[in-house]
């Protein structure tokens, strides 16, 4: 490029500098590319990657604990589970406020059989408390309807609460159901007088509107909104207020220093003992952030513990020999499929056209039958009472009593792997050694060479990126296979693939299924990676 | 008239019935997807249920899709993805408890949505305790328990009756076949164990009584085939693979009386459960009407009654149990085969939903690391 500097920017024909007309003229052809493969780009991207990548990134998604009980999480922030004690009551508080309206909203079953995964028992102490927890407020519901009747009725209440303006309009929606429904608004000043009372009724008046449907000019509130009012005239000094419903609020100021009373860590325990346990707010507070390690620590058999990851018991670690056994029967799988298909594949590519073409149809029929009828008919053929026993048996080989156990175990799972996945061998074999011309063994024998150093030296180096190729092929089909191991493989065949499909169909936990396929893609693309330094996948050719 | 006139004329004619019969009834949807097990006993709710209601509305058309062992988790995905495409689910009454949990089923009012008995007895009353969450119509009443190989019984000895036979190897040597999951094996291990039937779960509950359950397991477990599909003891018992093995009673009635195998019944600490209906949540309102309608007809008395023709699960409501009559085909009575009959329900276990909602994953995970040693 020096000279260009020198002598100015070497035009085109039509004046722009050659860099700047190459480089248009280049993109251009890149953009028309791109244009071509858009189509199939797009499609892998919405079909494939997107929601894979979304599967896994459930592994770490934790926002269901902060969601559903965001009062409960911030209270917690502040409390040392290493005391021993239970939480404040500032927690408890908290708590009652946010599993009220997670009941509902009918989510807190949903966040119990979240945390259940980490802690047992979560899952019904949920649901118990979703239904109990009305008890704590109807204590205080009842005492002030015995008050004022008004504390029932919905009219009242949306008066003391709401913006006036608001009931007009929600009054005029109603008789024309036109233009969008008014949003709810609170009163002005009502937040600074009665501050929770407000917070709980905006939450249950936009509930209502919105996922009941209703209007709050005509449901009564939910008792926590008792429950909140009565915090609130223990605390608040209401004589000021001078809004809709005064007399009413403040006959009730006057009366509650007489309330019968219950405190929120009474209500709990009432409902169930185990909220005395600081496990239980243990769980709560760890799993609070809205990322978590604990699906891959519980995948490589540890879990989140006060002090930091540890391992966990020994009788419950089943992810590491699931994964050790997956890479170990993978490999023998492999080699299984190399010494069956290599003589198979030399066979087709040196036979007569009409020969090599009839031994391809065997080779390709199981291909056209279902994958459960194979591995079905394997269970007919080796199972105790199976074709190979009798014929053993009726030899005389094997006694009647004695019969040899040959699936629902590591060799079941290997016999019926290994042949529906020889195709998958055979194949880029036999296009590989198809390509090899005979001429280089006769070659070699005619200088001398004896079958043996004609065939190693000479015809398997050739062959070589076939058995790559397949062997690339077979292991990461071996690796994730599913139904094969779960119908033939018993306990001691099974893969981690089944687990997976266990916590993703049966137990639900997609958290840590995710988090297991995670690993099992980094281990497969780690192998993949080793491959290709120590072989190079250069060498691997699936044909000519 | 030609051929082609008649023809429009009758295309005529089918729409304006169509259009009139749909004004008729409201505004419901002309299909219904209606999920699962297949086999056996999707084919009994074919024939007492779905093809009678088909014949009595006319253009109304039922698809199977028989996916219900993955109800919950296929219908947790269609949710996410914003688009159900089921209408009526069947499934286990644990699963319908979480579908109900996870907000994905539509909570039910039994006595409004669902027939009356024919005395007049509200549904919810009809059915009792077996309204196991609000989300759940009950449909029939099955059990797991055992079936044993006939032939395969040590001479001199008596045929197995009782559970713990099922762990007394010098008695009656042979394999057996068990659930690969920890429900109904650890009460059954513990029971053996010498557990009163009333503390199993207080016993399972703690890990000294978990590792218990497992103890007791492993003095089997070489013995023991493992089963995950339903087929696979009928299977296993049929070929002689296994000399005794737990599966759902229906299929074990299957074996004996229409595939006539020499396998016998062991009806003791059976464990019972309930299979039935849920309706996702936030259905069209069409669909929603249609699907109402259905199920109103096809859970009501006479109904469940007529199911128990086809297959050997009791119906679900009391009303239904005395009209219960004989097997479709093979013309005997059913009630002798159905897991609820006084002589077959003298030692019975009842499915601990709540236990295992909770304690599910924990002894899961032990169960699973005990099979993979």
């Amino acid at each position: 490029m020096s000279d260009t500097t020198d002598t100015g920017p070497v035009l085109a024909a039509d004046g722009t500098p050659l860099k700047k007309s190459l480089s248009r003229a280049l993109r251009m052809q890149k953009v028309r590319a791109l244009m071509l493969i858009a189509p199939l780009l797009i499609f892998v991207l919405v079909t494939f990657i997107a929601p894979i990548v979304d599967m896994l990134f459930r592994s770490v998604e934790n926002q269901i604990v902060s969601e559903t009980l965001p009062r409960t999480t911030a209270a917690l922030e502040e409390w040392d589970p290493d005391t021993g004690e239970l939480p404040s009551d500032e927690v408890f508080e908290a708590a009652y406020y946010d599993i009220f309206i997670a009941a509902e909203r009918k989510l807190h079953t949903r966040l119990g059989t979240r945390l259940n995964y980490e802690q047992t028992g979560v899952s019904s102490l949920f649901r118990k408390s979703g239904r109990g927890l009305d008890d704590i407020g109807e204590v205080y519901q009842d005492q002030f309807e015995d008050l004022n009747e008004n504390w029932d009725e919905a009219r009242p209440w949306a008066e003391l609460m709401s913006d006036p303006d608001w009931i007009a309009a929600r009054e005029a929606w109603d008789e024309d159901g036109a233009a969008p429904m008014p949003t709810y608004r609170l009163q002005s000043g009502i937040s600074d007088v009665l501050p929770r009372t407000a917070e709980a009724y905006r939450i249950f008046a936009e509930f209502t509107q919105r996922e009941d449907e209703d209007s709050p000019l005509e449901e009564e509130p939910w008792s926590m909104v008792h429950t909140a009012l009565f915090q609130d005239l223990t605390e608040q000094d209401v004589s000021g207020y001078t809004g809709p419903q005064a007399a009413m609020l403040q006959g009730a100021a006057g009366a509650v220093g007489e309330f019968e009373t219950i405190s929120f860590r009474d209500g709990f325990v009432e409902i169930d003992e185990d909220w005395l346990d600081p496990e239980v707010w243990q769980t709560i507070q760890t799993y609070s952030p809205n990322y978590t390690t604990g699906y891959f620590l519980n995948a490589v058999d540890m879990q989140k513990t006060p002090d930091g990851p540890a391992l966990r018991d020994e009788d419950e670690r089943i992810y590491g020999l699931l994964f050790q056994r997956t890479m170990f029967m993978s490999l023998v799988i492999t080699f299984s499929c190399i010494l069956l298909a290599y003589p198979v594949a030399y066979l087709l590519s040196t036979l007569p056209m009409r020969k090599a073409n009839l031994l391809m149809i065997l080779v390709l029929l199981p291909f056209w039958t279902s994958l459960l009828v194979r591995t079905s008919a394997w269970k007919v053929m080796l199972q105790q009472q199976g074709v190979i026993n009798d014929v053993l048996v009726w030899l005389g080989l094997v006694a009647d009593e004695s019969r040899l156990v040959m699936i629902n175990n590591q060799f079941g799972t290997i016999v019926a792997m290994t042949h529906i996945l020889l195709p998958f061998m055979i194949l880029p074999m036999y296009s590989v050694m198809s390509t090899i011309p005979p001429s280089y063994v006769r070659a070699a024998k005619s200088l001398g060479a004896s079958n043996w150093t004609a065939f190693w030296r000479v015809y398997f180096p050739q062959s070589v990126p076939g058995i790559g190729a397949g062997s690339i092929l077979v292991f990461i089909l071996a690796i994730g296979y599913y139904i094969t191991p779960e119908i033939v493989g018993g306990t001691t065949g099974t893969f981690i693939s089944n687990r997976i499909a266990y916590h993703i169909s049966s137990s639900l936990n997609w958290g840590l299924a995710a988090a297991l396929g995670t690993l099992l893609l980094v281990v497969v693309l780690g192998l993949y990676w080793a491959y290709d330094r120590i072989v190079g996948i250069d060498n691997v050719k699936l044909g000519g | 008239m030609n051929t082609t006139k008649k023809l429009l004329a009758c295309t005529a004619l089918t729409v304006a019935a169509g259009a009139a019969f749909a004004a008729g009834h409201g505004n419901m949807a002309d299909s219904m997807t209606l999920v699962s097990w297949g086999g056996a006993y999707q084919n009994s709710q074919q024939k007492a249920y779905v093809e009678p209601y088909l014949a009595m509305n006319e253009g109304v058309s039922a698809t199977w899709d028989e996916s219900s062992a993955e109800a919950v988790a296929k219908l947790r995905a269609m949710n996410e993805a914003g688009n159900v495409t089921w209408d009526l689910v069947d499934v286990v009454a644990s699963d319908a408890i979480r579908l109900c949990d996870e907000g994905l089923a539509m909570e039910i009012d039994h006595d409004e949505m669902l027939a009356p008995a024919p005395d007049g007895t509200d549904a919810s009353d009809d059915f009792g305790d077996l309204i196991v969450s609000d989300c759940f119509i009950p449909q029939i009443v099955y059990s797991t328990t055992f079936g044993y190989r006939t032939d395969m019984v040590p001479e001199g000895v008596d045929a197995p009756s009782q559970i713990c036979d099922v762990f007394d190897l010098e008695t009656y040597p042979g394999k057996r076949a068990l659930e690969r999951r920890p429900i109904n094996n650890m009460e059954w291990a513990l029971l053996c164990d010498g557990v009163a039937k009333d503390e199993v779960y207080d016993v399972l509950e703690t890990d000294e009584g978990q590792d218990r359950a497992l103890a007791k397991l492993d003095t089997i477990k070489d013995e023991v085939i493992w089963w995950s599909a339903g087929a696979d003891t009928p299977q296993l018992l049929a070929d002689g693979e296994i000399f005794m093995g737990s599966t759902y009673n229906g299929r074990l009635f299957s074996v004996i009386e229409e595939q006539d195998q020499p396998v016998g019944m062991m009806w003791d600490a059976q464990v019972f459960d309930l299979d039935g209906w849920i309706i996702p949540a936030d259905l069209p309102e069409d669909r929603l009407a249609r699907v109402m309608d259905f199920v109103r007809f096809a859970t009501d008395t006479q109904r469940l009654a007529d199911q128990a023709k086809y297959i050997s699960y009791g119906p679900a409501r009391e009303s239904s149990a005395p009209l219960v009559s004989t097997h479709a085909e093979l013309g005997i009575e059913m009630a002798p085969h159905m897991p609820t009959d006084p002589n077959n329900a003298e030692n019975t276990f009842l499915y601990n939903y709540e236990f295992w909602a909770d304690y599910r994953d924990d002894i899961d995970a032990k169960f699973q690391a005990w099979l993979a040693q």
